[in-house]
């Protein structure tokens, strides 16, 4: 387990490299000269000569991307153009405020999305099961920005339950969490429904039925036990998308957050910024990736082969 | 396996909800290609005294915050949207099928390297993809276009290679192989017709897919730039009346919402058509 986790940590090497590349590119494709797009309009001559001496502009791009790796591991990600500020510090800032949404909205999608594909599961081919894959399905096509407003416009400005926006306190984070949850909770009881009629049909379920069990205790401890492990794999390969839906969802309500960052620096074209958000939020989905990846190993040896080759 | 143009056609429209989808997306595309015509304002022309009007006969959606007409606004909205989203789809799925086909058929150094980028962006979300293109070429309505096909690109790539991988060793390719064919001559007159089905319904569930992110880069003030109204244009704008004018917000993503949800239905129902659920949508 340890050497699949050693193994799998270095696979992310190259990933790594290749996607910060990307990210430090920008910079350069945008077009103009890099200094430009790094500084703000009526810097002196002498800022603009610190900053050049800094990234190393006048050296070759090989050695410009290295220097920049370089400031990257101090945690100096420059300085952002609009609010004069560290990237780093800015993103320290934020970031707290999309885990806690993140990792909230993984919860419920996990625990609604198994909750609903278990029942749809058990009530096989009857109305219950259509009617929550019905749902499942309705859940899945609509877009999260739109359930996003939806919900703002029924319970924060019909019903006034909770705020229309911002992020202060517990109340605000309900419609949040409920918008990116929907979307993830489809996927999730779909791939829980179908591994447990799956697992379902298994000869060790028909004995265990012979042997005269209760079938809720069938259900739960074996059936769903089992079921779970592909859920799993889905749920890692769903983090990424779960970043994904926090940095639209952000932007809906007005959260402070990575993706609300992100979006403004695109508006205003801030690169420094918007390099600082891309790197920080391809971490997080490679991290989510990883974890996702050493959980399925935990769970199912088999899985740990794949690296054997 | 060859398919029957008329019996699949035929299958696809006898479902209710094929048919449905059907109508529901051919009207859409009609509206989309004479907006012009049947828009009843202009999409364009501030009429300041009628801004943010509720639904009436006069404006049945209402007006917007410039008190321009939301019904004409979203037709036109819809031209956008579709042509978006079917470009920049048919690009990827024609890149992504020369790119799959090739590192398939190919296999070697070249399908390495394909491999390993496709692998490399598939972990990432769609979004994220495009955010960081629409980062280097700036927001509009051809770099959307241009985010949205380099977001799909690794799912036909990847889809295109699998279906080559498992054509390749069927035995009528050999039989081609054998009588003196050229690759050329095999993938292209061989492989990648017989591979074609999945394909064409994985561009179509991907082309809703495709709404909703063009939509979405709109919605962030990223997309189609104005006078040109695209629908996530439309909400993004909406947000700031959310309490005096909601039917700004609400009747762009209906739109998106149906016609995300009417895509999915056709595709659904051609997948059950074809018979080939275990390629497109393996659970």
């Amino acid at each position: 387990m340890l050497g699949f986790a050693a193994k799998r940590l270095l696979l992310l090497l190259p990933v790594f490299f290749a996607v910060s590349l990307i990210i430090f590119l920008i910079v350069h494709l945008v077009p103009g000269d890099p200094i430009d797009n790094l500084i703000r309009i009526g810097a002196t001559p002498q800022q603009r000569a610190e900053l050049a001496a800094k990234y190393g502009l006048d050296k070759p791009l090989f050695e410009q991307y290295f220097l920049w790796l370089a400031n990257l591991f101090k945690g100096d990600l420059g300085d952002a153009i609009v609010v004069r500020r560290p990237v780093a510090t800015l993103i320290a800032q934020n970031l707290p405020y999309s885990l806690t949404l993140g990792s909230l909205a993984l919860l419920f999608s996990t625990f609604v999305g198994v909750s609903a594909g278990a029942t749809a599961a058990v009530h096989r081919d009857s109305l219950v099961d259509r009617g929550i894959m019905g749902l499942v399905l309705l859940g899945s096509t609509i877009p999260g920005f739109w359930i996003g407003l939806l919900l703002i416009l029924a319970f924060a400005v019909q019903l006034g339950w909770f705020p229309v926006s911002g992020a202060r306190g517990w109340s605000s984070l309900v419609l949040p969490v409920l918008t990116i949850g929907l979307g993830g909770t489809a996927l999730i009881a779909r791939v829980t429904r179908v591994a447990m009629i799956d697992i379902s049909q298994k000869d060790f379920i028909l004995l265990l039925h012979a042997k005269g069990l209760p079938n809720w205790r069938i259900q739960i401890f074996h059936i769903l036990r089992h079921a779970l492990i592909p859920v799993i794999t889905v749920l890692a390969l769903r983090i990424g998308w779960i970043l994904g839906g926090a940095v639209t969802v952000e932007f809906v309500f007005a959260r402070p957050g990575l993706g609300t960052l992100l979006i403004k620096a695109l508006n205003q074209r801030d690169y420094p910024l918007v390099q600082g958000c891309l790197l920080m939020l391809a971490i997080a989905v490679m991290l989510g990736t990883l974890i996702g990846d050493l959980l399925q190993a935990a769970m199912d040896p088999r899985s740990r082969d794949a690296l054997k080759s | 396996m060859t398919v029957n143009a008329d019996s699949t056609f035929y299958r696809v429209v006898a479902s209710p909800g094929g048919a449905i989808a059907t109508v529901f997306l051919a009207t859409v595309i009609f509206v989309a290609i004479f907006a012009d015509w049947l828009a009843p304002y202009s999409f364009e022309i501030q009429n300041l005294p009628m801004a943010n009007t509720p639904p009436s006969v006069a404006h049945w959606l209402g007006t917007d915050e410039f008190g321009r007409d939301v019904l004409s606004r979203i037709i036109h909205g819809a031209r956008t949207s579709l042509k978006v989203s079917v470009v920049a789809i048919s690009v990827s799925v024609c890149v992504g099928m020369f790119l799959g086909a090739m590192s398939g058929y190919l296999g070697g150094i070249f399908d390495r390297i394909v491999t390993a980028v496709v692998d490399l962006t598939w972990s990432f979300p769609e979004i994220l993809i495009a955010l960081i293109f629409v980062a280097i070429v700036g927001a509009g309505m051809y770099s959307t276009m241009m985010a949205i096909g380099i977001a799909y690109l690794a799912q036909f790539t990847r889809l295109t290679r699998a279906q080559i991988l498992s054509l390749k060793n069927e035995t009528y390719v050999e039989a081609t192989v054998s009588l003196g064919a050229g690759p050329r001559h095999v993938v292209f007159a061989h492989l990648l017709p017989n591979a074609l089905p999945p394909i064409i319904v994985a561009a179509m569930l991907a082309t809703g897919d495709g709404i909703i992110l063009e939509a979405t880069l709109g919605f962030f003030g990223l997309g189609a730039q104005p006078p040109i109204p695209s629908w996530g244009g439309m909400m993004s704008n909406g947000t700031a009346q959310i309490f005096t004018a909601p039917w700004i917000i609400i009747f762009p993503g209906l739109m998106v919402a149906l016609s995300v949800i009417a895509i999915n239905m056709l595709g659904d129902s051609l997948i059950r058509a074809l018979d080939i659920r275990s390629q497109v949508r393996p659970a």
